[in-house]
């Protein structure tokens, strides 16, 4: 059978890439450009310049992706991008360039979701097996996701305010460290006790949503509070406690979900994926609960934003030939489907 | 040799087709719709209404802006994507400068092409036509339209306005006095594709992959970041390959 190789082009939020993947699991290229830099001037992800940068990059990226991967445009079955979730200026650069590029080598273009790109992100690494059950955590989503197949998608559980990272980059602004904070209150947690015992929101109630917009009150009203009465806080502690209330609720809810729908595979998702916290208490969690259960976890260079995952998820469509038209526009808050 | 223009910088969306110096097929939309869904289309439409295919172009000439900022962007990103993936020449010009190649070949007239910018500023430039030819007098600016009536009644000499927004800022630009603003016919206000290519049909090509947008204006959060750190040098350095 013929080699099957997409050019797939992500540019959702604050990283330009592009990737060759060949039979939907074996990366040949995957380039990514992050503007994290230029983005930590202000804290965080400002659209305009996030679109300005992918402007700037996005030729580049492609012509990388596909020297790195050794294959010209006649070695192309199609040309995939992600549609949405994201920003909206963001998302319009590489669905333009896509369709541009689609068009001038006479290839299909596949739209992907960007959340079930994060989910297919394990294709690359073992060979997904259904039904399973996707924990998708980011900066923009906490998400439960039942699949039945590998077209099916179904909403179990979401968070009902704050984004899991979402809330990581709110209390990392009130530590002090760097945008995105999730990485650096990872590495601080590692390092202190939970001491502060922060509440597991919704941790026993009887569905899979979640919320984090509590837990962070309650960070930042402890620390405002130690400061108004001049008492020490300990930083790694905050850190840790914060850390073990988000990886309890999410490693808790996750395990039950996996009892009550029975799947053969659980699989973790999104840029939090590379939470060591989560991924260590997930790991272990299962071993002892859930023996026989797979669990895959993808190595930290699909766990952020990427364009190899987009590439993996395309397969699906390229195998059933469903194909955008030129008209494919980005859709900022696509639903998973 | 042929050409394909984009302009989709403000609310018109205009794409031509040139083959040797003749314009093959132009579509020109004047109302408020998404670039994003109608440009490829547009494109994809033309080449086969005319029969051409996309590897026989060998050049595409874009407005590069100024403009709406994410207008500006769906038209070089389709240009620049599609320049540097059939390997062709690429070639911006200004979007301001597509509209005053519009206006009336009047010896000592000033054209004045112009958007609305919000905030009663405009992005405007200087341009005159000198024995045929389209020449800038000024560089391409943003400023507030009552800075740029104050200048050109300065000049002393007859302006033409050209664009539609000009309309939004008529109360001020009456100040100029009726005896020296130029009325053009309102077929004159819209960008044209065709117009675009020929302007840059003889330019020297850019570089694909450096070519960006001019904006004129810093996105707001640099502009704030740049006078809290005036030491720190301007762009670059900011991304980072994995």
């Amino acid at each position: 059978m013929k080699n099957k190789r997409i050019l797939a082009i992500e540019t959702s939020c604050d990283e330009t890439s592009a990737a060759v993947i060949e039979n939907g699991d074996t990366i040949l290229s995957n380039i990514v450009a992050s503007q994290i830099k230029s983005h930590q001037r202000f804290g965080g992800v400002v659209p305009e310049i996030a679109s300005r940068h992918h402007v700037e990059q996005i030729t580049l990226i492609i012509e990388e992706a596909m020297q790195e991967a050794n294959v010209t445009y006649d070695d192309l079955d199609a040309v995939a991008v992600t549609e949405g979730p994201g920003l909206v200026g963001a998302l319009l650069i590489g669905v333009n360039a896509a369709k541009a590029v689609a068009f001038a080598h006479g290839l299909p273009l596949i739209s992907v979701n960007h959340i079930t790109g994060h989910i297919f992100a394990n294709q690359l690494v073992n060979k997904m097996a259904f039904p399973l059950l996707a924990l998708v955590v980011s900066g923009g989503h906490t998400e439960l996701i039942y699949m039945e197949s590998e077209e099916t998608f179904e909403i179990i559980g979401e968070t009902r305010d704050d984004a899991a990272g979402e809330a990581y980059d709110k209390i990392g602004r009130v530590l002090g460290v760097p945008y995105p904070g999730g990485k650096h209150i990872d590495e601080m947690a590692h390092k202190g006790e939970d001491t502060y015992h922060f509440p597991r929101a919704m941790i026993n109630e009887d569905h899979y949503d979640f919320s984090f917009s509590g837990l962070k009150s309650s960070f930042i009203n402890t620390v405002h509070n130690a400061k108004q009465k001049g008492e020490d806080i300990n930083e790694l502690n905050l850190a840790t406690s914060f850390q073990t209330a988000v990886v309890d609720v999410l490693v808790t809810k996750t395990i039950r979900a996996v009892k009550e729908k029975g799947v053969k595979q659980l699989v973790l998702a999104g840029g939090v994926a590379a939470n060591k916290g989560l991924r260590e208490a997930l790991t272990t969690k299962v071993a002892e609960e859930l023996p026989d259960l797979d669990l895959l976890i993808p190595p930290l260079s699909l766990c952020g934003d990427n364009a190899a995952m987009i590439g993996a998820a395309a397969f699906v469509k390229l195998d059933n030939q469903d194909f955008a038209t030129m008209a494919l526009n980005g859709t900022p808050g696509l639903a998973v489907s | 040799m042929k050409i394909l223009g984009i302009d989709t910088s403000n609310q018109t969306m205009t794409v031509a087709l040139v083959e040797n110096n003749s314009l093959i097929a132009e579509k020109t939309i004047n109302i408020k719709r998404n670039h994003s869904i109608q440009l490829m289309p547009a494109i994809e439409t033309l080449f086969k209404e005319v029969n051409w295919t996309p590897n026989e172009l060998s050049r595409i000439v874009v407005a590069k802006g100024p403009g709406s900022y994410t207008g500006v962007r769906i038209g070089v990103t389709v240009a620049k994507t599609l320049a540097f993936s059939l390997n062709i020449d690429l070639v911006g010009i200004s979007s301001l400068k597509v509209l005053a190649a519009n206006g009336e070949r009047l010896p000592g007239s000033y054209i004045v092409p112009l958007f609305d910018a919000r905030r009663s500023n405009v992005f405007t430039g200087l341009y005159r036509y000198e024995e045929g030819v389209l020449v800038q007098v000024e560089e391409d600016t943003h400023l507030p339209i009552e800075t740029v009536v104050d200048y050109l009644n300065d000049l002393q000499a007859p302006i033409q306005f050209i664009g539609e927004d000009r309309l939004l800022h008529s109360e001020t630009i009456k100040k100029i006095g009726k005896d020296r603003l130029i009325q053009l016919p309102l077929d004159r206000h819209l960008p044209r594709a065709s117009t675009l290519v020929m302007l840059g049909m003889n330019e020297e090509p850019d570089d694909r992959h450096l070519f960006e947008p001019e904006y004129i204006k810093l996105a707001e959060a640099e502009q704030k970041w740049m006078e809290a750190h005036p030491n720190r040098q301007q762009g670059g350095g900011w991304i980072e390959k994995y």
